[in-house]
């Protein structure tokens, strides 16, 4: 595992090409390109304000900044680095800006979610979406970029509207049956919509491509409800994350659960295994804090951590959350499936520094990973199943069904690492920080190997 | 109550005043009773006047006044005395007499005064017993009838404590209910408030900027400035929105959506051909499984394999039509499950028919050899049937040999005749033996007898020898003592000697005597002395 030296950023954006072979990272108002391999800076543009956004078109040619203060977009060209585009939203405000998935269109969604507005880069002609709905995730794209479901309130009653991303035909367009649209989000084959309600109330809805009702799962009544929605990449499952701490997995055959995945505060009678991150403190002395000791002090407090397996039965802590505010930090919140459908990770809020990973082949609990701090960050690697989290430590952990590790960041100065995300091949990492951003490259052919050793170096025993 | 002694003289003779015949007539509680025994006592008194009158007769009247004057005294009435009028007559002096009675009226009276107060007291008491009883028997059947109202308030006390509890548990669940329903309440309140605050505050920032827009009057119009315009990422022109465009998208859309089901068909199939693959093997073993353990068992699995048969033969049909029929058929899928449904029912039947015969078995262990013993039993049968074996082969070969061994028959009557022959000798020469020692022993005892003779004779002889020796010794002792102590010490000696010498001859006899044997001959023989030859 090597470490690139640590750079500049800002606002945590920083983003791979689709294509997988540029870097692009924002430091202020400015954007840098640089190379993967290499991290050579390609490119250095300037934009007119601090950039609050800043995402990749899909054939890694041009990229967009917005500044949503000043309402504006600039779009930048990889093969051209003269040619610019600048959209103006005037007065009425920018809130979000994205890129549609041709990498041709520009869709801006105007301050108190007024309207959408579709820029063509192509023809330079602006279309407006009316009446978008303000809420969790209103817009999805599918993911062979043909369509676009958007979430729409009229009338105190809400609507989805699929567009055909190609000409921005509208084809479909119905109400649903919520009290209060959250979400919606594509199928990865893109035949089916699932469409959830607020916290209010627990109500996932799926609809057809073509806009039929297929099925609604309601698990229970009154209690707050849908927290987190994810499908599974071969569009078998549908797994739902509740306020009540549990996981319902939904099948696309009968659209009925299927099974439902707990998140008790005590493990016991499961064959999965618990990692416990045990930290080891260095002793240090009192009498020796000469100026030569403090000043190497950073490594001192840098403290070694390993796993350890726990034996069953196995206490989690639990942080019980304030029952007066609203969205209380309970229940599971985030949960990803690995790119072969094979696992399943979760995080319940109210035992944040712990990660669930659920076999979904057996439908039963794989591993427990306990650590010192609540986890920030998780995701799978897009290649195998390999998952890495950070708790906004100085280490990174992974773990994979050969085992588990945490390695820890040697940068100088204390690198906390908040964020992180794969690269699209699955060799590297990027870890960002407050005001810093790490690669981190896997040494992918003796991925085993590594394994094993760090399993060894990191003092585990498995059986 | 009083007891009443009154004299009741019995007997009518004269002379017999007899004192000591009392009896007491204890006094009826009740006063009729008394009335009566008092009126009956009346006709008694008439005829104990008569008795009376029989008391006192005219020549025993001193005797009478002397008794009356001893019972008057008796009664405490010693002041009047009955006198006679004149002594020795048939008077008596009317004074003290009438004294007499008067007193004795006064004192009947006091009596019956008395008489009548006790009973008045006895009637007072009897009816305040009566009272007290009849409270009593009040008394106790309240009591009674409390304890039973008690029991039955403790009954519905308990019931009602029962009740209680079931109450209070209720109220628990629903006070529970009631809080989980306020906590649920509280949350979506909460979520609620946060929300409208979120709206609200949003509205305000639109009213903000909408006011802000009115006072700006400076419209800032959206605009794009691009250097140049882009060609489309995939490379063609764009086309006008037409209606049949349109179509095309829902073409499109619909195509999609086909091939989507069309593959989750597909793998629908496959599986369904997996899963009816694995039930049809299911069912055949489980066929297998049950089929060989039926015809083994007789008896009241009969009509099971007749079923199995029944099945058997619809299966084979089934099986054979089924190959022709398309497999995703209803009804062929329908047969499936239902005859793997009915397999299934057998084998389990088949299990808990074992089950139970295994239990049956070890409850009715006694009549069971257990298995253990059974096997060491069969074991050692095992061995003795071959050890008889072994034996049964070595006798056959043993016989083998002996007929082997005979060439033909005459030399084998011949050898045998030998051999008899043979034994013939050697009994014979043992019988000659025999006979010699035989003869060698009676010549011995008569040896012996007649030694045992002349040693009987030779010790008379001795006997008498000694018997003279001695006479002729103590003739020869001198009364005179010269040599007193030296004559008499060899005198002793000599008797020592002689007396010596004799338990020898005795100890010879006697063993002469009890041992016999040719030992002792021999030791005799050896030792040199030799009395006999």
């Amino acid at each position: 595992m090597n470490f690139s030296e640590v750079f500049k950023q800002s606002n945590q954006l920083c983003k791979v090409s689709p294509d997988g072979k540029y870097l692009a990272t924002c430091v202020q108002y400015r954007l840098v390109v640089r190379d993967v391999s290499t991290l050579q800076i390609l490119q250095l543009y300037t934009c007119l304000d601090q950039i609050s956004h800043m995402d990749w078109a899909s054939d890694s040619l041009f990229i967009l900044c917005a500044m949503y203060k000043r309402g504006l977009v600039q779009v930048w060209s990889l093969e051209q680095p003269d040619w610019h585009c600048k959209i103006d939203e005037g007065s009425i405000g920018l809130l979000s800006s994205r890129w549609s998935p041709d990498g041709r269109h520009v869709l801006n969604t105007t301050e108190f979610h007024l309207r959408i507005t579709v820029w063509s880069l192509c023809t330079k002609a602006v279309s407006y979406i009316k009446y978008p709905k303000a809420c969790q995730k209103g817009i999805d794209f599918s993911r062979d970029g043909c369509y676009m479901a958007l979430a729409e309130r009229r009338d105190c009653k809400d609507y989805v509207s699929v567009f055909v991303c190609d000409d921005w035909h509208l084809l479909r367009h119905f109400e649903t049956e919520t009290q209060d649209l959250a979400g919606l989000e594509w199928s990865p084959n893109g035949c089916v919509l699932a469409v959830w309600d607020s916290c209010l109330e627990y109500k996932v809805l799926l609809y057809s491509l073509d806009g039929r009702l297929l099925s609604t799962y309601s698990a229970y009544e009154w209690s707050l409800g849908i927290k987190s929605v994810t499908w599974c990449p071969s569009s078998q499952f549908l797994a739902i994350g509740s306020y009540d701490e549990k996981v319902r997995i939904l099948n696309h055959i009968t659209w009925k659960k299927v099974t439902q995945f707990e998140h008790p505060a005590t493990i016991n009678n499961t064959k999965a295994v618990v990692y416990k991150e045990v930290e080891r403190r260095p002793a240090v002395g009192s009498d020796d804090l000469s100026l030569h000791n403090i000043t190497i002090g950073t490594t001192l407090f840098n403290t070694q951590s390993k796993y350890e397996i726990c034996p069953l039965p196995v206490q989690l802590p639990v942080v019980k959350p304030d029952p007066d505010r609203a969205n209380p930090k309970i229940g599971v919140s985030t949960l990803a499936f690995s790119s072969d459908s094979r696992y399943l990770a979760t995080k319940n809020d109210n035992m944040a520094s712990v990660v669930w990973v659920w076999d979904m082949q057996k439908m039963s609990l794989e591993a427990v990973l306990e650590q010192t701090s609540a986890v920030r960050c998780f995701q799978w690697d897009p290649q195998r199943p390999r998952l890495a989290l950070c708790t906004g430590n100085t280490k990174l952990y992974l773990w994979s069904p050969a085992g588990c590790v945490s390695v820890q960041v040697p940068t100088e100065g204390g690198f906390q690492v908040q964020s992180l995300n794969w690269h699209c091949s699955g060799d590297s990492l990027i870890l960002l920080g407050k005001e810093q951003l790490c690669l981190c490259y896997m040494d992918t052919d003796q991925e085993d190997k590594f394994f094993r050793t760090s399993v060894q170096v990191a003092g585990m025993f498995l059986f | 109550m009083g007891e009443w002694w009154t004299t009741v003289p019995i007997g009518t003779s004269m002379g017999n005043y007899d004192i000591s015949s009392i009896s007491h007539v204890t006094m009826s509680p009740l006063r009729q009773n008394n009335l009566v025994s008092m009126y009956s006592s009346l006709p008694l008194s008439k005829s104990s006047y008569n008795v009376i009158s029989a008391f006192c007769t005219e020549d025993n009247i001193p005797q009478c006044i002397s008794y009356m004057n001893q019972e008057l005294a008796s009664l405490g009435l010693s002041s009047t005395c009955i006198e006679a009028s004149s002594p020795g007559g048939a008077g008596l002096s009317t004074v003290p007499a009438l004294n007499a009675m008067y007193e004795l009226l006064q004192i009947h009276r006091r009596n019956m005064g008395t008489l009548e107060e006790l009973e008045k007291e006895q009637l007072k008491k009897s009816s305040s017993m009566e009272h007290m009883q009849m409270n009593n028997s009040r008394l106790k059947d309240q009591l009674e009838l409390s304890i039973r109202e008690k029991s039955g308030l403790h009954e519905t006390e308990r019931q009602l404590q029962l009740k209680i509890k079931t109450l209070q548990s209720c109220l628990k669940t629903e006070k529970e209910e009631v809080q989980k329903l306020q906590s649920i309440i509280s949350s979506r309140a909460s979520q609620y408030s946060h929300d409208a605050k979120r709206k609200e505050r949003e509205t305000a920032k639109l009213k903000e900027r909408l006011g802000q827009l009115l006072v700006d009057r400076k419209d800032k119009k959206l605009a794009i400035d691009v250097l140049n315009c882009l060609g489309r990422s995939d490379g063609k022109r764009s086309h006008w929105k037409t209606a049949k465009a349109t179509a095309s998208h829902e073409g499109e859309m619909y195509k999609s959506l086909l091939s989507d089901y069309e593959a989750s068909q597909r793998a629908l199939m496959l599986e369904n051909a997996e899963l009816k693959k694995v039930l049809q093997q299911m069912k055949k073993e489980m066929m297998h499984i049950l089929s060989p353990r039926q015809l083994s068992t007789r008896g009241a699995t009969a009509d099971d394999s007749q079923d199995q048969a029944d099945s058997d033969g619809e299966e084979k049909a089934g099986n054979s039509s089924r190959e022709t029929l398309d497999q995703s058929c209803e009804h062929a899928r329908e047969q499936l499950t239902n005859s793997i449904r009915q397999q299934w029912r057998k084998l389990r039947n088949h299990m808990e028919k074992l089950d139970s015969q295994v239990q049956n078995q070890l409850e009715s262990n006694k009549e069971v050899i257990p298995r253990e013993t059974h096997e060491d039993e069969m074991e050692r049968m095992r061995h003795e049937v071959q050890q008889c074996k072994e034996f049964i082969h070595a006798q056959q070969q043993l016989l083998q040999q002996q007929l082997n061994t005979s060439f033909d028959d005459e030399t084998a009557a011949l050898l045998n005749d030998c051999y008899t022959l043979e034994e013939k000798e050697r009994l014979k020469e043992e019988w000659r033996l025999f006979e010699e020692q035989k003869r060698n022993f009676e010549r011995e005892r008569k040896n012996f007898t007649e030694a045992a003779i002349r040693l009987g004779r030779e010790k008379k002889a001795f006997q008498e020898d000694r018997a003279s020796w001695l006479k002729n010794q103590f003739l020869n002792m001198t009364p005179f003592t010269d040599l007193p102590y030296q004559s008499v010490s060899l005198f002793l000696n000599l008797r020592k000697n002689a007396s010596k010498c004799l338990p020898q001859k005795q100890d010879f006899s006697v063993v002469m005597g009890t041992e016999h044997n040719l030992n002792d001959d021999n030791a005799l023989q050896s030792s040199g002395s030799q009395p006999f030859t």
